[in-house]
């Protein structure tokens, strides 16, 4: 029901909604729960195992009953709180985890069969037969359970990451943080003020408070005004910081579009980083619930809740209303109610010497006994210090208490400590470094001690920040005792007391977990769920703990708490992962030639970040092996083109460049003469192989060394590391050119014929040389190496010339029979040669695998040679590079067996790294590593992949299977 | 976690990769028993509290830094270059 | 107590009074015949196999704070056997057929899912690799079926095919594959080895190994001394601290592993899902709630918490992967501290002490190991002898070179 003239709602701007199919209105300002509560409707939700009828308990994020599905199209949102959503014009909302409807749900007879399916029931039963788990018991249980549901269709909605750095970040905007926030912006300090919900104020503009004779709502806005117009002052809404991590970072979530409808352009939600020199947690407190018969009833709500609802909303949800709490603090709610017009039929207080002044029936030493309304509270039985009474009443407010909000705190291991005074866990001491906690999350309950709290908290930040603090009067506001006396659960009753509402969880569960032994707080969170619920126990974990210690004979701080972690509030998977959706998961590298390869038609594969060119089609080609071959025959034949410029390329320069690169690769550098290239192995310092690739000397000082495409980072790590971990004294300097430079290859019998049509004058480059040319004003270098066994050069131009140099040469090649060939051909070209990529130096395979163990100088030391000499590195024991000839296809990652023995793991001999139909051969080949392989050439060998259901005879032959000799090469 | 380099200032804990202790600093001889090539590369004090390892600068200036920090807490108590160290340099 | 359905019926009729201790809190007595420590799922399954297999029934397990506090209640609940290298293969193979009759052995609900996994790879090198990786599986006598991009479309609707960064080429579908209850797990064993007798004894933190002429005789404990002269140290990240105490630095070093649970959903995902281009899998719990991590944080840490960064990665690469679930919300996140090996491999072994015994290096992998590493530790403790399946856990592997490096990264303890 809304009352006239109350709450802050703007009553100009009503909102149409709808909840359940069924229409209603609201207005601007409200939230889903305000606005359905406006319209009298309780039952919102089903609980997650008893599937019982419930109705809202609080107004903020901790809200454990109202949970629906926000629906927009064919997208949905589940689990979204009813008490956070803003309604928004054409929102639509439906209740979940319920079948058929919210009024009549089928597994309501959960809650008849509740006696069987106590805390851990299914860890006692479903184990027979075994079979039946995955058929019948697993499915039954997760249909059943489960909140709401998601789409199961792509999230297409924006949402966006950000930075943000102050000097003071503030989380709460109650008077704490608004105290904090004020004097650190006097200070000059850059200030961020984090608030989870719309409207700044916290229990300033969601009680009945004055401020320096001020209403609470006015001195708020008058104090927000000035703040908004420092610059050095930035007022977030909407965002609740989720998590304190190392170093003064905070992750938060800003929720920038759920408040509206879609719009282009307007993202859901923001996740932001902050980094703060110094953090003020003024996170305030959360009331808290006691446990008694049927405590779950729509109706039953936190009597802050109500005073939100009254102050900012102006809604009561109900006419006839009681109050039980344990403290003074909630007298208000009665108080605050009677004074707008409602009835409160008693007020239950669990002290027996609680005061007397409110102007209806006060109850002492009062408990309540049950409760009625199967959809939503209709009386209630209570006994008290007089006798008994049944109460009709529509609506219960409810007050254990307050827990101080010390989440954020924990997030870093601190263990909160108990205050028997309050009865509640605050803040350890310097619990996360530079954060202080302020007001009411410290146990400081009173207004007026928020502000000293808040004021002397943003004096230490300020301190610590070396800034001094204005000198500043503080305002006057009420500076009322906080008066409790712990009530957890209602003794000696029959019936059900729900502590964990979400998850179901009563009283009696925490006490059969204490019986069978689950005594530990953890074991007990465990066994019953206790705090596992989507509130992550926020009104339950105390409570809990209390019947728990009790049960167990142990004191509260004996018995301990779980730990809170991140994030403070259940955060989207989109907001925290915004970018990453579809190409933004990584950066993408594109080839100088990649739009030319594309004009041809050229798939285009991912090379670890880079797009390379597969094939290039030809008109009537109908598969990639068809392309394949022919490229392949054309490198064989005439001329091919390829783009190489995905190779690493590290320029080294400095007098001990030589020395340097003795040290890095296996084999000698020093000696090479200026002008020509070597085929280099790289090792880790483990034994294993790193990389290989060329290194060309170009003058006495400076070498460029090429790497694999897949390693070229992890290379260039390696050298800094080598470098400046072990000769930093040395005279050597390198930097990365690989995207300084584009490289083509271009290898054939027509290869010099080609690059003499380009350069006019063509150098007489012997085979593993290098030399500088010029293409018109162009400097550009051509290096004499070959990966696909044909004479090769490679000619190398600066960036920014390598898509004309490539159109260009594929151009020439084409008048000469010859064209551009791709991955797939480049990979047949060297299998045929036995060439080595990273298919075959994996990261297990050693220089003595791969044959190349004569590489590695016995005259020097390098990186990797002395773990690469133990026993188990070396030896007839390890599978050993070798080639397998077949007439049939043969299948990468099948394994080897000798012909006759069973196929078992036990008589495994190696396995198969790569494999290509050779057009040159007319043969299937491979290359595979096979035990002691060296020494069985010639041998046969089973090739069995299972998967691919290949099972064939191969012979084992040397790697090299294409012009063993050479002769093409140095041709 | 935000780590200050020595060359570019306080970053962020993405900017940077991370190796392992600083035991990877001390190579030993290449003719040294194979106990001490074991203790280089695998053997660890891992200690639960104040730890020295290797981190890099990878996305900024490509330092190998000497971290000195709190594996309980994090707490990072001294950043310096690995190529500064004392007697490192061969 | 035996549990069973029909004792559940029984004790709800008469209000669950009846229900037995899971287990019993023992003082420590003097001496042991053999002492376990560490408490967590290895250790308790270690307790259970020494009583069931070998008849050792003196024994105890030490704890320092409660039965199953650490990694075995903090991570993402995935079992699988599908390694490729001889030693990693037949002990994930034996621990496997070990899981498949554990409800029975232990009358404990471990919901135990064999839901089936499937590991996307999204070029043709990683298709070869996972081939390698399935035939080897199949020679082991697991399952294994490869999957193309449709035979994955399929099974799994709602990936996103067409706009990944790395498109979905196929998968490894192992079907045996799938996920337990964690807590569950812990719970069985001990409950298991309690009632054969294994005293289990928590909130005892040892804090020194007695060693007297190369033989271990004995603990110091917060809880007094206790005698034994078989001791094994089962504490996961917490090995090298342990291990210090007989003199041993271990090839250990200590990372922390970010793991995250979503609120509750209606089911939506069937199989446990592993990304192949960057670290990410994920499952549905029974209870509803999407289970899912990624890689470590990659710094040595014993803080049981991690930092954004690689928060942020993962849930980009769940977004790139499945973008169905971007309104999941996250409910919660926690790290585990694991013991790293420089090769990724564990290490079941004896110590230089004699009658010292070593399980560690379980890496993040640690969970599905579970019951053969108990069932290997115990071996290996009872007899004296590494288990067939266990022989090449060896501590000296890394010294000798007979290197088991599944992943091919190299001596480089956060990589595996």
């Amino acid at each position: 029901m809304r009352l006239a003239g109350k709450g802050l709602i703007d009553r100009s701007q009503p909102v149409t909604f709808t909840f359940d199919g069924t229409t209603y209105q609201g207005f601007r300002g409200d939230t889903l729960a305000s606005a359905l509560l406006a319209n009298d409707v309780r039952l919102v939700g089903r609980s997650f195992k008893y599937h019982r009828p419930r109705g809202v308990l609080t107004a903020g994020s901790e809200e454990p009953n109202g949970m629906v599905e926000i629906v927009e199209g064919n997208q949905q949102t589940p689990n979204v709180r009813a008490t956070v959503q803003e309604v928004f014009e054409g929102l639509a909302a439906r209740s979940q985890n319920r079948f058929p409807s919210l009024k009549f749900d089928l597994l309501g007879i959960n809650d008849r069969l509740s006696p069987f399916l106590s805390a851990g029931f299914y860890y006692k039963t479903f184990m027979w037969p075994r079979p039946l788990w995955e058929k019948l018991y697993e499915p039954l249980i997760r249909r059943a359970a489960g909140l709401g549901s998601l789409s199961g269709k792509h999230d297409e909605a924006q949402y966006e990451k950000a930075w943000a750095f102050c000097d003071v970040l503030v989380i709460g905007s109650g008077p704490a943080g608004l105290m904090a926030a004020w004097t650190a912006a006097q200070a000059g300090a850059d200030v961020i003020l984090a608030e989870e919900e719309a409207r700044m104020g916290g229990r300033l503009v969601s009680d009945n408070l004055r401020v320096d004779g001020q209403p609470g709502v006015e001195w708020v806005d008058g104090l927000l005004a000035e703040l908004k117009a420092m610059p050095n002052v930035r007022l977030m809404t909407r965002t609740t910081v989720t998590g304190a991590y190392d170093d003064g970072t905070f992750g938060a979530l800003e929720r920038v579009g759920l408040h509206r409808a879609p719009a282009p352009h307007l993202p859901r939600e923001c996740f932001w980083r902050i980094v703060a020199g110094q953090t003020v947690l003024a996170a305030g407190a959360l009331e808290r619930p006691i446990a008694f018969p049927d405590n779950d009833r729509p109706g039953i709500m936190l009597a802050s809740a109500l005073r939100t609802y009254l102050h900012r909303y102006g809604v009561v949800p109900g006419k006839r209303v009681a109050l039980i709490a344990n403290n003074d603090a909630a007298r208000a709610t009665a108080r605050d109610l009677m004074a707008a017009g409602v009835k409160v039929v008693a007020i239950l207080d669990t002290r027996p010497d609680a005061s007397v002044v409110e102007d209806c029936p006060v109850y002492m030493n009062a408990q309540i006994t049950g409760t009625a309304g199967r959809l939503g509270l209709t009386s209630l039985t209570c006994r008290h210090a007089g006798g008994t009474a049944t109460l009709e009443v529509d609506t219960l407010a409810v007050s254990g208490g307050w827990n101080p909000t010390v989440h954020l705190t924990c997030h870093m291991n601190g263990r909160p400590l108990w205050r028997e005074d309050i009865a509640a866990f605050v803040p350890a001491p310097d619990a996360v470094p530079r954060l202080t906690p302020a007001g009411a999350c410290t146990g400081t309950f009173s207004t007026a001690g928020a502000f000293r709290d808040g004021h002397e908290a943003a004096r230490k930040a300020l301190a610590a920040l070396g800034r001094a603090a204005p000198e500043m009067t503080l305002p006057q506001a009420e500076d009322a005792p906080y008066a409790i006396t712990p009530f957890w659960e209602t003794p000696g009753v029959e019936g059900r007391q729900w502590l964990d509402f979400a998850n179901d969880v009563t009283t009696k569960d925490v006490k059969l977990s204490a019986q069978e032994n689950f005594r530990s707080v953890e074991h007990m969170k465990r066994y019953t769920t206790q705090g596992m619920a989507p509130d992550q126990g926020k009104n339950s974990n105390v409570g809990a703990l209390a019947v728990l210690a009790d049960a167990t004979g142990r004191g509260i701080p004996q018995t301990g708490t779980t730990t809170f972690r991140p994030p403070y509030v259940p955060t989207s998977i989109a907001a925290m992962g915004a970018g990453g959706r579809g190409a933004g998961f990584a950066p993408q590298r594109f080839l100088t030639s990649d739009q030319a390869s594309r004009d041809r038609a050229a798939p285009m594969i991912e090379a670890g970040l880079w797009y390379r060119p597969s094939y290039f089609p030809k008109p009537g080609e109908t598969t990639w092996l068809e392309a394949c071959n022919r490229e392949t025959r054309m490198v064989r034949d005439s001329v091919g083109v390829a783009d190489v410029s995905t190779l690493g390329k590290i320029d080294l320069q400095g007098k001990d460049a030589a020395r340097f690169l003795d040290l890095v690769y296996t084999n000698t550098f020093s000696t090479l003469p200026v002008g020509r290239v070597r085929y280099g192995l790289m090792l880790r310092e483990d034994g294993h192989v790193l990389d290989d690739g060329t290194t060309a000397r170009l003058g006495d000082h400076r070498y460029l060394m090429t790497t694999t495409t897949a390693a070229a980072g992890l290379v260039m790590r390696h050298l800094d590391f080598v470098h400046q971990a072990f000769c930093a004294g040395w005279d050597v300097r390198f930097a990365s050119v690989t995207e300084a430079w584009a490289q083509f290859a271009v290898a054939g019998p027509k290869a010099k014929a080609l690059l003499a049509t380009l350069l006019g004058d063509m150098p007489d480059l012997p085979f593993m040389g290098v030399t500088d040319v010029t293409l018109g004003k162009v400097k550009a270098r051509l290096f004499r190496i070959s990966f696909s066994g044909e004479e090769g050069y490679e000619i190398a131009v600066p960036t920014r010339y390598g898509e004309a140099l490539f159109r260009d040469l594929v151009a020439r090649a084409e008048t000469m029979g010859g064209g551009p060939y791709g991955m797939e051909a480049l990979n047949v070209l060297r299998i045929e040669k036995g060439f080595i990529t990273h298919a075959e130096i994996h990261g297990r395979t050693t220089a003595f695998d791969i044959g190349m163990e004569k590489m590695v100088s016995a005259k020097k030391d390098c990186i990797g040679k002395a773990a690469a000499a133990r026993p188990g590195m070396v030896g007839a024991d390890r599978d050993q590079l070798v080639g397998l000839k077949a007439t049939a296809a043969m299948g990468a990652g099948a394994h080897l067996f000798i012909p006759g023995d069973r196929v078992h793991r036990e008589t495994d001999q190696g396995y198969i790294t790569s494999v290509c139909y050779s057009p040159t051969l007319d043969a299937h080949l491979a290359l595979a590593f096979l035990r002691n392989g060296r020494a069985r050439h010639g041998e046969k060998i089973r090739v069995v992949d299972h998967l691919r259901k290949i099972d064939i005879v191969a012979e084992v032959t040397d790697p090299v299977f294409h012009d063993k000799e050479g002769v093409k090469l140095r041709a | 976690m935000r780590l200050t380099c020595p060359l570019c200032g306080e970053r962020d804990r993405r900017e940077f990769y991370y190796y392992g202790s600083e035991d990877y600093l001390n190579r030993p001889a290449p003719d040294a028993p194979p106990q001490a090539w074991d203790d280089h590369l695998h053997n660890r004090d891992n200690p639960a509290g104040v730890t020295r390892d290797l981190w890099y600068h990878d996305m900024g200036c490509s330092s190998w830094l000497v971290v000195t920090r709190n594996t309980v807490t994090h707490e990072i108590h001294a950043v310096e270059l690995v190529a500064d160290r004392k007697g490192g340099a061969a | 107590m035996r549990y069973s359905g029909l004792q559940v019926i029984k004790e709800g009729l008469f209000g669950n009074k009846g229900w037995k201790p899971a287990w019993r809190d023992p003082a420590p007595k003097a001496e042991y015949d053999a002492i376990i420590i560490g408490g967590g799922g290895h250790g308790l399954s270690t307790a259970y196999y020494l009583a069931k297999n070998h008849g050792l029934t003196n024994i105890a397990v030490l704890e320092k704070g409660y039965l199953g506090s650490g990694n075995i209640g903090r991570n993402t609940t995935i079992v699988r056997a599908n390694y490729f290298l001889p030693g990693n293969s037949e002990f994930y193979s034996h621990s496997m057929k070990l899981w498949e009759g554990l409800e029975i052995d232990l009358n404990y609900n471990v919901m135990h899912s064999q839901r089936g996994l499937i590991n996307l790879f999204h070029s043709d090198g990683q298709r070869d690799a996972f081939v390698r990786r399935g035939n080897s599986m199949i020679n082991q006598g697991d399952d294994a079926i490869l999957l193309d991009r449709e035979g994955v479309r399929e099974m799994l609707p709602y990936l996103d095919f067409e706009q990944t960064r790395f498109p979905i080429y196929g998968g490894l579908y192992h079907p045996r594959g799938g996920t337990a209850r964690h807590d569950a797990v812990a719970w069985g064993y001990a409950r298991g080895a309690d009632r054969r007798g294994v005293d289990l004894i928590q909130n005892c933190e040892v804090t020194g190994i007695d060693i007297q002429n190369g033989k271990v005789v004995g603990v110091q404990t917060t809880r007094g001394a206790i005698k034994a002269k078989k001791v094994g140290i089962v504490v996961a990240g917490r090995s090298s601290q342990v291990a210090a105490m007989a003199g041993m630095r271990l090839p250990i070093e200590s990372h922390i592993l970010q793991a995250f649970v979503t609120e509750g959903l209606k089911p939506v995902i069937d199989h446990v899902v592993s990304f192949g281009m960057g670290h990410f899998y994920i499952s549905q719990s029974d209870k509803g709630g999407l289970v899912f991590g990624g890689d470590l944080d990659f710094y040595a840490s014993y803080a049981s918490r991690g930092n954004l960064p690689m928060v942020e990665h993962v849930m980009e690469a769940g977004m790139t992967l499945m973008p169905m679930i971007g309104r999941a919300k996250v409910l919660r996140s926690w790290g585990g501290i694991m013991d790293m090996s420089p090769d990724g491999s564990p290490i079941i072994d004896k110590t230089h002490v004699d009658g010292l015994f070593l399980d560690c290096g379980w890496n993040y992998g640690g969970f599905k190991a579970v019951p053969a590493s108990g069932f290997c530790m115990a071996h290996l403790m009872a007899t004296g002898e590494s288990h067939p399946v266990a022989a090449r856990f060896k501590l000296n592997r890394f010294a000798t070179g007979h290197i088991l490096d599944e992943e091919g990264t190299g001596s480089q303890h956060n990589l595996h």
